[in-house]
């Protein structure tokens, strides 16, 4: 197994997604079950290959990159094939491997008008390269480059299975349907972030050049990055500027996040899932990865910024979610404010922070994954998501509706559950930012959040009185609801497990994240942090 | 002084020669059912003379003529295969084009092989005079070639339009051209350039005869090139020409026109750089921004791609210019990304157009609208749309994405705040750019086809699956692997040798 551990096996796990679908292309269209099990085919051995990796990593050197291969790619520009794993990346690489096969199983039996399984699912796969790419790629070059191969699935998928209905657009006098509106804004928004975050790209790139060769591999710059060699850089503010855009639209943060409630709320339920679990993600990974490690001095900066947008955005994010009337328009703005909590964990620099952040993403992933789910589920059934329109759904579905509970209790942070560790770390992260921030303003954010995590109790239990709870409307008097089914139960089980798993349990992710972020900050702005680390629950 | 002829070195320029001559007594002889035979002979002579291309490439016989005004080095020859290629792809797309509305079809293929000879020539001139002769054998024939629907009033109003616009910029370019003799003295490029040097180095009054002299011939190629604001002329003959031509204007012609700008600008004229790096600079960022706002309003798609090409020429400048701006030892790394990004644009744009092809004939239109839900109507039709699309928008890992990669790269290379608000300018256009190409993506896939709608299940014509199965597996191939596009950009080293630089 020598070839898998020198890094080709990680290349597999990133490439076989879209070799199952170019041979899935040759499936003729009409053997739709031949289509749907070639895909699960692949996308099960993609995690069982992901699973490989976790149990053969070596927890003890979680902070080296490990399975790594480097290999020169573009001599022209200076690009390498450079991808490997360490204690931030495994978890993600799981996470999106794990949920693209969820996402197949619950697939399996609800398909969106226009159907065609084979074309949905051939996205599907693609943008499972796409995503696994991004985690393990080191070039920035192969970053960018999976970091926007997984933009087209997620646009065909938005415009031609998204919402049908039409939609009034501000500042144009006319209807446009839903789904076109979502899928071109969210790619446009995506798009004029990447090309800035480029360009930041770049001038690293030449500036590298002053100190031992022009390189585009992700290490090598961050070792430039603690030995201080941009400390001095007068445009390094700049340079950070330019990726905070392209990750920023991505996580997404207020005031950039505009793009995400509409095409959660448009996308079919599996892309809702995809997008929000996984392709939020890439965005704060890229702080995590690239922006803080290599630009240290100017992330300092930044960093009351980026904890001030935060905050704004949970608030923002909580606030926005008391005035939805639409299930999955509130899940969508949730996210908003959660991201904003692994936002604020990052803006800490500490290595609490970033590592309630990484645990913020696992966990969103998970519970948001699954309330997509459920909100797909229920649309699938009631055929409406106006939560006016629902109420009862205990006493109609009453599996259905005890999940929901169960996620939603998760979502709002109960201890106990995934969602809770992010938050709090986060919070506990502001109260003692490090050495050089304004303690004072990250205390306000601690507070300011704090009370957001209470508006996230609020509209959370606001949907499920509204939901779940009181006898249904007249509307459903007499309609047979069929419960959830074996597809769904199968899809949902296991991120259930999970949360419950992490919720008593965080070591499952901390023990790959912990020696990794506190080598990284160390790296970074040489302290030494760990004393502060055993509210990890280890 | 060196007159002697190299005649392997010219050979492929010969073949072309050859193959024009035998089309046109074959049109004179054979009956009119038989005309077809000029098409293969012409595909076929084309095809021929890419093996003495080939041959000279791979040995290293490289020559230089004619007291060096006609020269055959790595760059000449990744020129002339370029204008090959275009030229072979635009023959095939041609023949059913052709053939369907019973064209003057002999006539037809002799005024494209004139062009192709006469951009096979610019490509090796250094000197005012051949690369004058080339440029005028190159749009020429095209003159007619817009105007070949004589019964479309269109076509007409294109030809026209072309014609006296054309005309105008030739007079213009060639009056550059002589003042440029007269201050200089000299007409090759090397000449021109030392006799530059020593103008700027200590003769102020020559200076303002130079500088307009730079100005005027500037003027001239920015008709060639369509850029902005010389580029009215561009929309309405692309629109009113057959499609086959206005590929081959917006990829041939087009590289034609860039390349005799920059072997006059970089050879000739390097040392005058402070006169005309300004000026490519605002011809980039006004060609890129103006371009692509007028393309947001296109119902028609082939006006969109003329406006569209007219962007991507912006782009091209970009590096080059914000080189220009920065200073004359950063040109040859600009022209490195510029040629790249040349190459790769004229390959997924005559994919683009062999694909617009197929969808008008198919639909019967070329107004967007009327190509609602051909998704489902012609499914591999329109995943083949896509790729060209999104590549011309450069998102990975379609070709598109190196070429704006390699912009990018140079542009902040050459360093400088003029060439970082140029970088700026690009950033924000290639995000407009996305949102017409995506529009076409958006009708294409996501509207619903008119009630009634026939599905297309046949091929098109052979040679036109050929071209865009081709021009598909090489925009991703470069896309995956771009270092196979890295030679053209080594290519151009030679000419950096060449200016010294």
């Amino acid at each position: 197994m020598d070839w898998f551990e020198n890094g080709w096996g990680l290349s597999l796990i990133v490439f076989l997604p879209i070799l199952g679908a170019l041979a899935a292309l040759a499936i003729p269209k009409e053997r739709e079950s031949t289509v749907k099990q070639w895909s699960m085919l692949v996308a099960v051995v993609t995690f069982g290959l992901s699973l490989i990796v976790a149990f053969g990593f070596d927890l003890g050197a979680a902070e080296q990159y490990q399975f790594e291969t480097n290999v020169p790619w573009i001599s022209a520009i200076g690009a390498n094939y450079h991808v490997g794993v360490d204690g931030i990346s495994l978890p993600l690489l799981v996470l999106s491997t794990f949920i693209l096969v969820l996402a197949m199983i619950y697939s399996w039996n609800h398909w969106e008008e226009p159907r065609n399984p084979k074309a949905f699912l051939i996205l599907m796969l693609i943008l499972g390269t796409g995503m696994n790419g991004t985690f393990v790629a080191l070039d920035l070059v192969l970053f960018f480059i999976f970091f926007e191969v997984v933009l087209l699935p997620m646009y065909f998928m938005i415009g031609i299975w998204g919402d049908k209905s039409m939609r009034q657009i501000p500042g144009f006098g006319k209807e446009m349907p839903t789904r076109l509106y979502a899928s071109i804004k969210f790619f446009l928004f995506t798009l004029f972030g990447s090309a800035f975050m480029l360009l930041g790209f770049l001038a690293l790139y030449f500036k590298s050049g002053e100190f031992g060769g022009r390189t585009f591999d992700i290490p090598t710059l961050a070792a430039h990055g603690a030995a201080g060699d941009f400390a001095s850089w007068g445009i390094a503010g700049l340079v950070f500027g330019a990726m905070f855009l392209g990750f920023a639209v991505k996580v997404p943060m207020w005031p950039l996040h505009t793009w995400l409630p509409d095409a959660h709320t448009a996308a079919p339920t599996v892309g809702s899932v995809l997008l929000a679990a996984i392709l939020l993600k890439l965005g704060s990974y890229g702080f995590i990865r690239i922006a803080i490690p290599v630009l240290p001095e100017a992330a300092k900066d930044w960093a009351p910024t980026i904890a001030i947008l935060s905050v704004i955005g949970i608030i923002y994010g909580s606030l926005a979610c008391l005035a939805q009337t639409d299930v999955k328009r509130l899940i969508a703005f949730s996210s908003v404010g959660h991201m904003g909590f692994v936002m604020l964990g990052i803006a800490t620099l500490t290595d609490v922070g970033i590592n309630a952040s990484i645990i913020g993403m696992v966990a969103h992933g998970l519970i948001t994954g699954l309330l997509f789910f459920l909100a797909g589920s229920m649309h699938h059934r009631y055929h409406t998501r106006e939560m006016s329109r629902l109420g009862g759904n205990l006493k109609l579905m009453p599996r259905l509706g005890a999940i929901l509970s169960f996620t939603a209790m998760a979502s709002l942070g109960l201890p106990g559950l995934a969602g809770f560790w992010g938050e709090f770390m986060a919070l506990l992260g502001a109260f003692n930012p490090l050495d050089g921030l304004s303690v004072g303003l990250f205390r306000g954010a601690m507070v300011a959040g704090a009370i957001g995590t209470v508006l996230t109790a609020g509209y959370m239990l606001f949907m499920l009185q509204k939901v779940n709870l009181g006898e249904p409307s007249e509307e459903w008097v007499g309609h047979e609801f069929h419960d959830v089914d074996r597809y769904e139960m199968t899809a949902w089980v296991p991120l259930i497990i999970l949360i419950v798993v992490i919720g008593f349990y965080p070591k499952v992710v901390f023990g790959a994240t912990t020696d990794a972020v506190v080598n990284m900050v160390d790296n970074a702005y040489a302290v030494d942090s760990t004393a502060s680390l055993d509210v990890s629950g280890s | 002084m060196s007159w002697e002829i190299d005649y392997l070195a010219l050979l492929p320029e010969i073949v072309v020669a050859v193959t024009i001559l035998a089309v046109l007594s074959l049109d004179l002889f054979l009956p009119r059912r038989l005309k077809y035979w000029t098409a293969t002979v012409a595909v076929l002579g084309v095809t021929l003379a890419a093996i003495p291309l080939i041959v000279i490439w791979a040995g290293d016989a490289r020559a230089s003529m004619f007291d060096g005004s006609f020269v055959v080095d790595d760059f000449a020859l990744v020129l002339k295969g370029l204008f090959l290629v275009a030229g072979y792809i635009t023959l095939l797309m041609s023949v059913s084009y052709v053939e369907s509305d019973r064209y003057y079809q002999g006539e037809y293929y002799l005024l494209l092989l004139c062009s192709i000879l006469g951009s096979m020539v610019m490509a090796s001139s250094r000197d005012l005079i051949v690369l004058f002769i080339g440029l005028e054998l190159t749009t020429g024939p095209l003159f007619m070639l817009a105007g070949w629907r004589k019964g479309d009033i269109r076509s007409n109003e294109a030809s026209l339009k072309y014609f006296i616009l054309g005309v105008l910029s030739t007079a213009i370019l060639l009056w550059g051209m002589s003042m440029l003799f007269g201050v200089t003295g000299a007409v090759q490029f090397g000449e021109i350039s030392v006799a530059v040097d020593t103008i700027m180095a200590g003769d102020p009054d020559m200076q303002p005869l130079l500088g307009l002299a730079i100005m005027f011939m500037l003027v001239g190629f920015g008709f060639k090139v369509s850029a902005v604001p010389f580029h009215f002329w561009a929309p309405d003959t692309y629109e009113g020409a057959p499609t086959p031509v206005t590929a081959y204007l917006s990829v041939s012609s087009k590289a034609a026109g860039f390349v005799a700008l920059f072997t006059v600008v970089y050879l000739a004229v390097p040392g005058a750089v402070t006169f005309w790096g300004p000026a490519l600079w605002a011809l980039a960022a006004l060609s890129m921004t103006v371009a692509n706002l007028a393309a947001l309003r296109q119902s028609n798609v082939v006006r969109l791609l003329a406006y569209s090409s007219i962007a991507q020429a912006g782009f091209m400048l970009v590096p080059f210019a914000g080189a220009a701006v920065s200073g004359r030892d950063k040109l040859g790394e600009g022209l490195q990304a510029t040629v790249i990004y040349l190459m790769i644009y004229a390959l997924m744009n005559l994919g683009a157009f062999a694909a617009v092809i197929v969808a008008a004939r198919r639909t019967g239109t070329a107004e967007l609208a009327g190509w609602a839900g051909l998704g489902r109507r012609d499914p591999r039709l329109a995943v083949l749309m896509a790729i060209f699309f999104f590549s011309l928008a450069g998102i990975p890992p379609l070709a598109g994405w190196f070429a704006k990669f390699v912009m990018f790269q140079s542009v902040i290379s050459s360093g400088g705040l003029a060439g970082g608000v140029l970088a700026v300018i690009a950033a924000i256009n290639a995000v407009i750019a996305f949102y017409y190409y995506a529009r076409i993506a958006k009708t294409i896939w996501f509207e619903s086809p008119p009630e009634g709608a026939e599905t297309f299940e046949d091929a098109p014509a052979g040679s036109l699956v050929w071209v865009l199965g081709v021009a598909a597996v090489v925009t991703i191939l470069v896309g995956v692997l771009p270092d196979i596009s890295g030679f053209f950009g080594r290519a151009t080293q030679v000419l950096v040798e060449a200016a010294g630089g």
